[in-house]
């Protein structure tokens, strides 16, 4: 479907809003792309000044295995630098496949919508999310 | 063998012609039969008519030659008709077998008819039609089962959906808070739905909280196990919290002997204790009445 060269794709853009970064991903989402994208946050926060990474997915129609595993690889290396990665938008019915495969994200947050997402960010960080 | 199955088919049309010329005949003496006659109570005039029309599609497939066909053309007229005798004798208590009798008794008065049509009832051609008119018969009765049948699955089916559809509401207990309250068996057909339903409130209800109340549900194996962790882990990616409430005594002691680890779902005991703990979670917080001349907190 995508028979355009690797570079020429291009790149999610990170938005920063304050102290939070804002991704937002497109519907399809190249694996390659992912992983630069994946490399963009992780020096964006290491750069300073981040408290938060939001990740809108609501445009998002599939997520599989690999997909998954960049979100957690990125909640994971800024839970190094001190960042919370917040996940928002989900659809149901993607929510549904990766119930059904297993696949349930642990150690990312979830919420409904970017809203809340930067609400969450905006709070104090509670005992109970500090060990996700 | 050719010679055969030309003769079969001179005495299909045989047969063909003489439920033609004899409709008359045979639908009054069809109407004194039990079937169409306890169907038909209110007038026999009634009853006749349905005898004709079925003794016209009789008449119709003896005409194709396709005797034992019970897709043959001759049929769609009357299945509807068919279909409704069978469910009118169904409603009065009746199983299919005995309709199938019954409609195997109207071969008697036809056959009689058909043999007076001959002088000598031994001629090789009176057998021949006979013989054919039997297999007609046995056509019709197979017609008549089936209908019953495919009437009796559609019914099975719609039931299904709408038991589907009426089993699984999903409430708004309050802003935020949604609940659906599960009765009966949870199969993976209906925890689909469950979980369909529940995820789609989340998004219209922009709930924080969802509580799955799993009073009604007789017994949790470790499939029904399974499906609440999948729905509660569907319902965490949505960005909402799932709670199962409704554990009655004897549950909770399966759950421990059969060793599933409910660990990672937040369970309380009832619907009310989880909607507290939901409220309590939002920040919300609910007393009884303040004692008048109170101040206001």
């Amino acid at each position: 479907m995508n028979s355009r060269p690797f570079g020429d794709l291009t790149p999610v853009p990170v938005l920063a809003l304050g102290d939070v970064l804002l991704v937002t991903l497109p519907g399809e989402l190249h694996d390659g792309i992912a992983e630069q994208l994946q490399q963009d946050i992780t020096h964006r926060i290491a750069q300073g000044n981040t408290s938060g990474v939001v990740i809108d997915i609501s445009g998002v129609e599939i997520i599989d295995s690999f997909l998954g595993r960049v979100l957690a690889e990125i909640a994971s290396a800024a839970r190094l630098l001190a960042a919370r990665t917040v996940v928002a938008g989900m659809r149901p019915a993607v929510a549904i496949t990766l119930a059904e495969l297993g696949l349930t994200l642990p150690g990312l947050h979830t919420v409904l919508n970017t809203e809340r997402a930067m609400d969450l960010l905006a709070s104090p960080r509670s005992p109970a999310q500090e060990g996700t | 063998m050719e010679q055969h199955a030309a003769a079969d088919s001179a005495a299909a049309r045989l047969v063909g012609s003489f439920l033609e010329r004899r409709r008359e005949r045979i639908a009054q003496r069809w109407a004194d039969e039990p079937l169409f006659r306890m169907v038909f109570t209110v007038s026999r005039d009634e009853a006749v008519e349905a005898s004709k029309a079925v003794v016209d599609a009789l008449s119709a497939v003896a005409a194709t030659g396709r005797l034992e066909d019970i897709e043959a053309p001759g049929f769609r007229a009357v299945r509807d008709q068919l279909g409704r005798m069978v469910a009118s004798r169904a409603r009065s208590g009746f199983a299919s077998a005995q309709i199938a009798d019954e409609i195997a008794g109207l071969r008697g008065s036809v056959t009689e008819v058909l043999r007076g049509e001959f002088p000598d009832p031994a001629a090789p051609d009176a057998k021949d039609c006979v013989l054919s008119l039997a297999l007609l018969m046995g056509t019709l009765r197979l017609v008549v089962v089936e209908t019953a049948l495919s009437a009796r699955e559609e019914l099975i089916a719609r039931q299904r959906r709408q038991l589907l559809e009426v089993a699984t509401p999903v409430i708004t207990l309050w802003q935020g808070v949604i609940a659906v309250p599960l009765i009966g068996t949870l199969d993976s057909a209906r925890s689909q739905v469950v979980m369909e339903n529940l995820l789609n409130a989340v998004v219209s209800e922009q709930a924080r909280y969802a509580i799955l109340d799993i009073t009604g549900v007789p017994t949790v194996d470790t499939l029904v196990a399974q499906h609440l962790m999948k729905t509660v882990a569907a319902a965490r990616l949505m960005g909402a919290e799932c709670i199962v409430s409704g554990i009655r005594p004897a549950i909770a002691q399966t759950i421990v002997h059969l060793g599933i680890d409910l660990g990672t779902v937040l369970t309380r005991a009832g619907l009310a204790d989880a909607l507290a703990h939901a409220l309590e979670r939002q920040g919300i917080e609910v007393s009884p009445h303040a004692p008048a001349g109170a101040s206001r907190a």
